[in-house]
């Protein structure tokens, strides 16, 4: 077994346990915190795959903005130290019955991709990928228009959520 | 005299090959290596802190006219050896209702995403924990997990002053992490590269020279980012008692307070990397230990800018610092960036034109970026002041304070 096999195996059960722990945990900042557990290890899953780039951005997004927002929400609402409550309601067969269907499904896919037996080729282009990236994405035949269209829907986002919280002037 | 002129990639070598010899795979050996290393750094910054707690407390005490520690050791040098025992010694207080396991992972986060910034420091050409090519990000995502720490310290604590504290260290740090980030697109922008020794690599001329107002930004908003005076608001003494570490005792809030000293010291590095030179010097590239101490002459230079701003420097008010970031520091680094990015595009646009020698381009370019600069600067000062208070709005009419009081009626008859 090589090292990275052996990081692999223990990065994957720790972040399955964390994401397991995510909707168990009956309090609701320890969720987020598992949450955090677990989109590091997707981090450390990246960094496996060589794209140190997708790790670090996850870091930044995932983890340095949304995670902090869900812990920032969390501490506002009230009484949430109390563990107190039923964590699931009358429907959670439907819900696990979604979830079995998805693994099944996503399991038969990965089976017949022909990629999932064959080993990985080494990527060409080992140092300037990221700058690939950069221009993949300004360039017109690739990916200019959805990279413009998020473009516009965070602008949108911020534009919208500075009319609703800013004061109105009489 | 490899060891002597660079002696970590010796001994490294040297290492990996005695691990080679016993039988293990390259693979297992660079892992190991790899753990060593993080272990050398680790243990390095906090061997640094115990040494910058000591010069921090002597410069504090010098400028406010004290002697500042001078008992133990020649001029109090181990003065931190016997408060560290101190500090070992203390109770552990978790106060009632405090969230145990997010109280006592919070000082850890918060030191360890200060030592994680160590990883991509590059002391001399060769000496680099990891020269990981979004070298520039990763500084980014982990100063995230520093706020982490906070929020979570403040929270957990069951305490309100605490929860004040996070809360206006949520809104400082993360509002000071834009122009931040805005100020760090300028180096990579001009280096060409998000990889913290390739931009040093890069800096023929040193990035000051090519954006002054850069450097700025960046060392103001990390300034903040440290939470130290002026921007003290989330342990402000008069307001909050001691912020998000108000319930932290012993050990824990000893962690805290290294953290702090720690990342002055490293955001000092930072600025000296990214806009000095970093290990840029003279037959720095010959003898790489020569690296080592160009850089840390220049962080030291820096950071004893930094404890002069923490000790002459009163607090802000709040709306003061939120102000000063969203109306003063975040456009500026916009307007900066947008310049930039153009300038240079244009300058290479241009250059084949203009028939200059090699050796001066990286001149000739830090030239113009410094003239773009001064202008933003002036037209910048022209803006601030047509915001002067010019007078002052007239509440009243001025009353004389003494004012002759009439004789009574019987002495003037």
């Amino acid at each position: 077994m090589t090292p990275e096999q052996l990081i692999f195996i223990v990065v994957g059960v720790v972040t399955l346990i964390a994401a397991l722990s995510v909707v168990t945990s009956r309090n609701l900042i320890h969720s987020a915190l598992w949450l955090i557990l677990a989109l590091f290890g997707v981090a450390i899953f990246y960094v496996l795959l060589n794209a140190g780039f997708f790790a670090v951005v996850q870091v930044v997004i995932y983890i340095g903005a949304i995670a902090i927002l869900f812990i920032f929400a969390a501490m506002l609402t009230r009484r949430v130290m109390q563990d107190t409550g039923p964590q699931s309601n009358s429907n959670w067969w439907i819900g696990a019955l979604i979830a079995l269907l998805l693994l099944v499904g996503l399991a038969f896919i990965l089976i017949n991709w022909p990629g999932f037996t064959t080993p990985e080729s080494d990527l060409a282009n080992q140092s300037d990928r990221l700058s690939q990236l950069g221009l993949a994405l300004v360039s017109p035949n690739q990916y200019l228009l959805p990279f413009e269209l998020a473009s516009v829907l965070l602008v949108a986002a911020m534009i919208g959520a500075i009319f609703v919280s800013g004061e109105k002037k009489q | 005299m490899i060891f002597l002129s660079d002696p970590i990639t010796f001994i490294a070598n040297w290492l990996g090959n005695l691990l080679l010899g016993w039988g293990l795979s390259q693979a297992a050996v660079t892992v190991i290596l790899k753990l060593i290393g993080a272990g050398v750094t680790g243990a390095f910054g906090f061997g640094l802190v115990i040494f910058t707690i000591w010069l921090e407390r002597k410069l504090y005490g010098r400028i406010q006219d004290r002697l500042g520690p001078n008992r133990v050791g020649p001029w109090g040098v181990f003065q931190t050896f016997p408060d560290m025992i101190k500090i070992f010694t203390k109770e552990y207080i978790t106060p009632d209702g405090a969230d145990k396991v997010a109280y006592n992972l919070a000082p850890i986060l918060s030191v360890s995403a200060v030592l994680l910034t160590w990883a991509v420091i590059p002391f001399a050409p060769t000496i680099v924990g990891t020269d990981v090519n979004v070298g520039v990000l990763y500084l980014l995502a982990v100063g995230a997990i520093g706020a982490l720490g906070i929020i979570l310290a403040g929270w957990s604590s069951n305490n309100k002053y605490s929860l004040l504290g996070a809360f206006r260290a949520v809104a400082q740090i993360i509002s000071y992490e834009i122009p931040m980030v805005l100020a760090l697109l300028v180096p990579v922008l001009l280096g060409r590269t998000m990889g913290v020794n390739s931009l040093v690599n890069a800096q023929q001329v040193w990035f000051i020279v090519f954006s002054p107002i850069a450097a700025f930004l960046f060392f103001t908003s990390s300034m903040a980012e440290t939470g130290r005076a002026p921007f003290d608001l989330l342990e402000a003494e008069s307001e909050l008692v001691a912020g998000f570490q108000t319930e932290y005792s012993g050990l824990k809030f000893g962690m805290f307070y290294v953290g702090e000293f720690l990342h002055a010291f490293t955001i000092s590095a930072l600025t000296a990397t990214l806009f000095f030179g970093g290990w840029r010097g003279p037959w720095a590239e010959q003898l790489p230990i020569l690296g080592v101490a160009w850089f840390f002459i220049k962080t030291f230079i820096i950071y004893f800018v930094v404890v002069l701003i923490r000790i002459s420097m009163p607090r802000l008010r709040i709306d003061q610092m939120l102000n000063f970031n969203w109306k003063f520091l975040t456009p500026l680094a916009l307007i900066l960036l947008i310049v930039t990015a153009v300038v240079d595009k244009v300058f290479f646009i241009v250059l084949p034109g203009l028939h200059l020698m090699e050796v001066a381009i990286p001149w000739v370019r830090a030239g113009v970026h410094l003239l773009v600069n001064i202008l933003i600067i002036l037209g910048t000062i022209n803006i601030l002041k047509s915001y002067t208070i010019k007078d002052r709005p007239v509440v009243a009419k001025p009353r004389p304070v003494a004012v002759a009081p009439e004789p009574p009626a019987s002495v003037i008859s």
